[in-house]
């Protein structure tokens, strides 16, 4: 008897073009999105070899690591990110590429544009030159990031000689606590198997509290799958799936064979994963990071860790270095630590959604005077629709800055950047050393965390308000 | 890309686990257009420490580094495979690599050794002991030698070839050009595309 699948298999094997013993599959990418950052150095191949984009139809660029998020209308005042992003229209204009540009409506974070557009779609491979492109997995697509040398290869080809990752099902069952939300399902879960336990592996998220969550957080979750090393995190389509998808301008016409499709794409009952974790739901909280990797985190409510007390003298080292870098002393509640900066935004955290909760708690208060926040929309439909429906206002009204869309203070390529020394609670996804700014020290947090801390000046929950 | 079979070199001994690729180069270095010039962006940040290995005179010639667990995570950057290989290095060995970070690493011709971590620990010892330790990358013979040490490590058949030829991939890919005109026909019409719409 055949052996059922589960969903990552389905897809693979509905894309590969070639496969030989001994050497990796070619697969078929079903969309390529392209940014100014990762994408200069794969044009110019192009031209060097002489070769055309083969799918300009299944290609699709924006502006968004380096575009600033104040004074759109006016020149990128850095002559060198100028440089970048004026390349990327040169090389749309050149190879065919459609390019949405900064002041553009459908202009935004690459990976909340796909979405939005409704180009991404379930049973789909998707690539980008960028490592959070697992993003797209929550509509149950197989999506991943890639480097430049890949991203020549997809415009040259289509596809992507690639070796089948491993599966891995992360079960999250139970209902998750009020003021918990999806970005601590997958802070816990990144502490629990660590930055390299998702190596080699395909992440599937499954379970009544992963059903549970509308699509958005959906894709919270997805998108740190990398953050745990997995190139890619998958969640099965459903009927919130379909319902986020339907009417969105490139939703399929033929509506009714492509959702007869997308309802096949699921695990198989009598399929195997080749590693399986648990978690229960209940027992979870808000969750934030203490050090420079996304696995140094714990709940809200515990105290910066004893490097001393860790057993693996690799895991002790880290944390060590870690707390230097951080300046914290292990025993301190995270509850104390002050925050200078709080970072609303990016693809992790930028979507309507999360405007909506963090606006929910800010509303009618003020942030303290001790620091500044910034609020930075995933997109500039996002920000469109915050604006319709008086978000700015909150955010205004309660002391932050209301910006244009783009990557922002993520990862500081354009102005926004933390200064030396300088601590924010940022709703992004990578706490790495300098990562928001040369000597910046980030906390990673739920949109819910970030609009709390903002009101009380320290790390806090809306529970302690 | 260039042909890789053997190399013989100095190494540095990087004791730092979950080494990011912010870390090996800084996004403030990722706006250039080209594919050189990238050595300066090498460990920015840590470079400015005047105590930080690299900047220590013994190890500044090394071709060959030897990190902790979890080398190349985080961001998708083949900046940082640049930046290694404008520095000099032509070998990262190491106990576990990001994916992102190995796969770009092959496709430029870097290549990546996985190795147990004790083997790691007695390569930190050896280098340790003497900066000047020539050691030896053997990728035909899947070794890596120092004195009277051998140290076997796997690599994929595939890889392997790809790196001893110095084979383009997208040459090999436009050799399937039939098959993928074969695959794009049966792709099913309610995939979407980007052609822009009139809405």
């Amino acid at each position: 008897m055949a052996m059922g699948k589960t969903l990552a298999e389905k897809i693979w094997q509905e894309h590969v073009v070639r496969s030989a013993q001994g050497e990796p599959d070619l697969i078929y990418i079903d969309l390529h999105l392209i940014h100014e950052v990762t994408s200069p150095q794969a044009f110019d191949g192009l031209r060097l070899a002489g070769r055309p984009v083969h799918r300009p139809d299944l290609t699709i660029a924006t502006e968004d690591h380096n575009t600033p998020t104040l004074n759109i209308d006016q020149p990128i005042a850095d002559p060198v990110s100028k440089l970048q992003v004026d390349t990327l229209r040169k090389n749309c204009a050149e190879f065919g590429v459609r390019l949405h540009s900064l002041g553009d409506i459908d202009q935004g974070i690459v990976h909340v544009v796909g979405p939005q557009l409704g180009l991404t779609q379930p049973g789909m491979t998707i690539v980008c030159g960028d490592s959070h492109t697992s993003t797209h997995g929550a509509f149950g697509a197989l999506a991943f990031g890639i480097g430049t040398s890949e991203v020549e290869h997809v415009l040259a080809t289509q596809t992507l000689p690639l070796v089948r990752p491993k599966t891995m099902a992360i079960n999250v069952e139970g209902t998750l606590k009020p003021g918990v939300s999806s970005k601590d399902i997958i802070l816990a879960i990144i502490a629990k198997i660590g930055t390299g336990g998702g190596q080699g592996y395909v992440l599937e998220y499954r379970g009544s509290a992963i059903r549970a969550l509308s699509m958005e957080s959906r894709m919270t979750v997805c998108n740190m799958s990398i953050e745990a090393g997995a190139r890619a995190g998958l969640i099965a389509p459903d009927e919130k799936t379909f319902e986020y998808i339907k009417g969105k301008p490139h939703a399929p016409k033929n509506w009714d064979e492509a959702v007869a499709y997308w309802s096949t794409l699921f695990t198989d009952k009598d399929a195997t994963f080749d590693a399986e974790i648990n978690i229960n739901a209940e027992e979870l909280a808000p969750f934030v990071t203490w050090g420079t990797n996304p696995g140094q985190g714990a709940p809200l409510n515990s105290n910066v860790p004893d490097p001393s007390a860790i057993a693996d003298p690799e895991a002790r080292g880290a944390a060590e270095r870690a707390l230097v870098y951080m300046d914290l002393k292990a025993g301190t509640p995270l509850k104390n630590i002050v925050i200078d900066t709080v970072f609303l935004g990016s693809c992790t955290n930028g979507r309507i959604e999360d405007l909506r909760v963090a606006a929910d708690v800010l509303k009618g208060k003020k942030i303290s005077k001790s620091l500044r926040m910034l609020v930075v929309p995933g997109s500039a439909r996002v920000r469109l629709q915050a604006e319709s429906e008086g978000l700015d206002k909150v955010f205004i009204d309660a002391g932050a800055e209301w910006r244009q869309a783009g990557c922002s203070m993520c990862l500081g390529m354009n102005p926004d950047q933390l200064a030396v020394g300088e601590r924010s609670a940022s709703t992004s996804n990578r706490n790495f050393e300098g990562r928001q700014g040369k000597g910046g020290r980030t906390h990673l947090v739920s949109p819910l965390v970030a609009a709390a801390t903002a009101i009380r000046g320290t790390l806090s929950s809306p529970a302690d308000l | 890309m260039e042909k890789f079979v053997t190399h013989v070199g100095t190494a540095l001994p990087l004791r730092r686990s979950n080494v990011d690729t912010d870390q090996i180069i800084p996004a403030v270095y990722l706006k250039r257009v080209t594919r050189s010039g990238f050595e300066d962006g090498l460990f920015a940040a840590w470079r400015k420490d005047p105590e930080f290995i690299l900047n220590k005179e013994v190890f500044k010639s090394a071709s060959i580094l030897v990190a902790g667990v979890d080398f190349g995570t985080g961001s998708s950057r083949e900046h940082a495979v640049w930046a290694l290989q404008n520095y000099g290095f032509k070998v990262i060995i190491s106990s576990r690599f990001a994916d992102i970070f190995r796969g770009n690493s092959a496709k430029g011709g870097l290549l990546t050794i996985i190795v147990p971590q004790k083997d790691v620990e007695t390569l930190w010892s050896a280098i340790e002991a003497n900066p000047a330790l020539p050691i030896t990358v053997n990728l035909d013979a899947r070794t890596v030698s120092f004195g009277s040490t051998t140290i076997a490590f796997e690599i994929d058949d595939y890889t392997r070839w790809r790196l001893m030829e110095g084979l383009d991939d997208i040459g090999l890919t436009l050799k399937s050009l039939d098959s993928i005109d074969k695959f794009e026909k049966s792709r099913p019409s309610f995939k979407p595309t980007t052609k822009t719409l009139n809405h």
